[in-house]
């Protein structure tokens, strides 16, 4: 049991605080405001190889480990949670499954391009039918020849608007399902066949961009089939392993930022002739927020520190999102209320937290999903 | 040939954190991070331009500090440099710029041949703005002060830059090998890349005691050191500015002069 951060660990969250605070917080209520996808600041987290952490040097990564992309992740969140998830599911819902299932020529031809920055990844499974269900898709691929047709929509696209490469899931066995029935993709944003439908109007994350993804005969060479035919669900449950990691961090940043926020909040707001951080009912609820958070984080690393070692990690991805999402929610809600009326408008960043704070309760698996992982875990299948 | 910069830096407490003992006169470190001097990350910064733009330029960043100002130098790494070198040794502990300036030229000495050495013009803990200039005299050097904007020739032996002064700038054209002190105008430091800081490791940062640069002890430490701080302390705040309202300036002008002549001033 160790506890100490290395020193490059100690170095990727200063050099993420700074990033963040000086080119990620400035913008952060305005591109809320107006839905706008921070281009400008993926190409410089590009430049500073904020996506392509957790990767080796030799495929074109920074060689950094998962914990410090954790850590970014972590610290982009606590200003801006929109510019937060871009990170994550580019780096853990599409580069994390070509590099762990892709073959040579497909690392070799998408990886450098993705960690470097130059290309944007997504990651595609749910659909209108099926969410949490995953088993339920629709979408379907054939091979025709040399070439797979896609066929089939899906929605709720993390990124799909900006991304150049796509990890998609498709039905290629029906009876099948998720036993070997589903496939994974690797589809170009200017394959033919391919487009970009509607994008949704979100409550919170704004500036991420979220859309809906059409293939109407899409058709890419067979050579973009990711793992073998019928891996598909595995790719999918495994790459959501991971992803949980990305999310549990986005969630703690938001409450980590919202907590910052808020304690300086209080040390300047005098009501009833004193600080609200002079009043003990007050110091109590910020009491529990901070162990939340500290609780949160722990679990995060874990799971983080798993990874890197090639543990089973899954149960523990599950738990410290499901913990780092609940205490998103938990503690951007008090944060709104201790700001008082305040904190309602957005002359104060922390209703955009709260905000964002709820999707970390739904996506990459909802909390009820978790659970069921989690619950699994400690039955048995 | 390639271009050999040497970028002269100082690991600092954050002067923004730091808190003053009002009995003592002195900084309280407790608690303080330390970090990359400011004037010196735009020293670095203007290096790193050079070697984004003709990448075999070989940058070494020189410190003077305790062991822990490794920590600073593998920042600088992290940020694109080549190399480290630190002068830790007791027998320098207490220097002054002037025996600072000494230890620091020794330094560079045996690193050997290099085209430009860049420094902050000044340190945020003792804003002295000397130790730039005096290795510049010690080693014979031509230099410039403040430097604001720099531009070098392709050949690179000329630069050319602007020179702040109180009231404007001088354009000054100096030969390679030349020492020069940034100033913060002069651009706006990177960030360490993350790649940066996963290779740092990789990068050799060589600790040098007095022995290794061959420095005579008389001229090093706080023994030797010429300047001794008589006292520190913190000046007491002034008052409050008064701002004078009136609805013309003669009625303004007219509520100053009866303040002043209250106090007796005029």
């Amino acid at each position: 049991m160790n506890f100490q951060l290395t020193k490059e660990q100690e170095f990727v969250r200063k050099m993420v605080r700074e990033f963040a605070t000086n080119e990620v917080e400035p913008i952060a209520a305005d591109i809320d405001a107006e839905h706008r996808f921070p281009e400008e600041n993926v190409k410089k987290m590009a430049d500073y190889g904020l996506l392509g952490i957790p990767f080796p040097k030799e495929v074109g990564g920074t060689g950094g480990d998962q914990l410090s992309y954790a850590i970014a992740v972590e610290e982009l969140s606590r200003v801006c949670g929109s510019t937060g998830v871009i990170c994550s599911a580019h780096t853990s819902l599409c580069c994390w499954p070509i590099y762990a299932w892709g073959n040579d020529e497909q690392k070799e031809k998408y990886l450098s391009d993705l960690c470097s920055g130059r290309k944007l990844g997504a990651f595609g499974l749910t659909e209108p039918n099926a969410g949490t269900d995953a088993g339920g898709q629709q979408t379907r691929a054939d091979l025709n020849g040399d070439q797979w047709v896609l066929n089939g929509a899906k929605v709720f696209i993390t990124n799909g608007g900006y991304a150049d490469v796509f990890i998609i899931m498709a039905m290629t066995d029906k009876k099948k399902k998720t036993r070997g029935g589903i496939s994974a993709f690797i589809v170009e944003k200017d394959d033919p066949g391919f487009s970009i439908g509607k994008t949704e109007d979100k409550m919170g994350i704004c500036a991420s961009s979220t859309t809906e993804l059409i293939f109407q005969n899409c058709t890419i060479p067979k050579d973009r089939l990711l793992g073998q035919v019928g891996d598909g669900f595995k790719v999918a449950m495994s790459t959501l392993d991971g992803g949980r990691i990305g999310i549990a961090s986005q969630a703690l940043g938001i409450a980590q930022g919202a907590f910052d926020v808020t304690v300086d909040y209080m040390k300047a707001r005098k009501q009833f002739g004193k600080k609200l951080s002079q009043m003990e009912a007050l110091q109590f609820e910020v009491a529990n927020m901070a162990t939340q958070i500290e609780a949160a984080r722990l679990l995060i690393y874990q799971a983080a520190d798993m990874k890197e070692r090639n543990l089973p990690y899954g149960k523990y991805s599950a738990m410290a999102k499901l913990f780092a999402a609940e205490t998103a929610m938990y503690v951007t809600t008090k944060a709104v209320q201790l700001h008082g009326g305040y904190g309602y408008t957005k002359d104060y960043p922390v209703e955009r937290m709260m905000r964002d704070a709820k999707i970390t309760e739904i996506y990459e698996g909802t909390s009820e999903v978790q659970k069921m992982v989690i619950a699994a875990s400690v039955f048995g299948k | 040939m390639a271009f050999k910069i040497i970028v002269c830096a100082k690991q600092v407490p954050d002067t923004n954190v730091i808190k003053i003992n009002p009995k003592t006169g002195t900084l309280i470190r407790e608690g303080v991070p330390s970090i990359l001097n400011h004037d010196d990350a735009n020293a670095l910064e203007e290096a790193l331009k050079i070697k984004d733009k003709y990448p075999d330029t070989h940058i070494t960043v020189v410190s003077m500090g305790p062991p822990q100002a490794k920590d600073m130098l593998l920042e600088c790494l992290a940020m694109g440099a080549d190399e480290g070198v630190l002068v830790s040794d007791r027998a320098v502990g207490g220097s002054d710029t002037w025996a600072t300036s000494n230890a620091v030229a020794a330094a560079i000495r045996k690193i050997g041949e290099f085209d430009l050495i860049f420094a902050g013009r000044q340190a945020i803990d003792g804003d002295t703005a000397q130790v730039g200039p005096q290795i510049a005299e010690k080693m014979d050097l031509p230099q410039v002060t403040y430097v604001q904007e720099f531009e070098i020739e392709k050949d690179m032996k000329s630069i050319t830059v602007k020179r702040a002064l109180e009231d404007g700038y001088e354009v000054i054209k100096i030969k390679t090998p030349c020492m020069l002190t940034a100033i913060k105008e002069l651009n706006a430091p990177r960030y360490m890349t993350i790649g940066g800081i996963f290779s740092a490791n990789e990068k050799p940062i060589h600790v040098w005691n007095a022995n290794d640069i061959a420095i005579d002890l008389d001229t090093v430490g706080l023994e030797a050191s010429p300047t001794n701080v008589f006292r520190s302390f913190t000046p007491a705040p002034k008052g409050k500015g008064v701002i004078l309202e009136g609805d013309t300036e003669k009625e303004v002008a007219e509520k100053l002069l009866i303040g002043l002549k209250g106090k007796h001033v005029v």
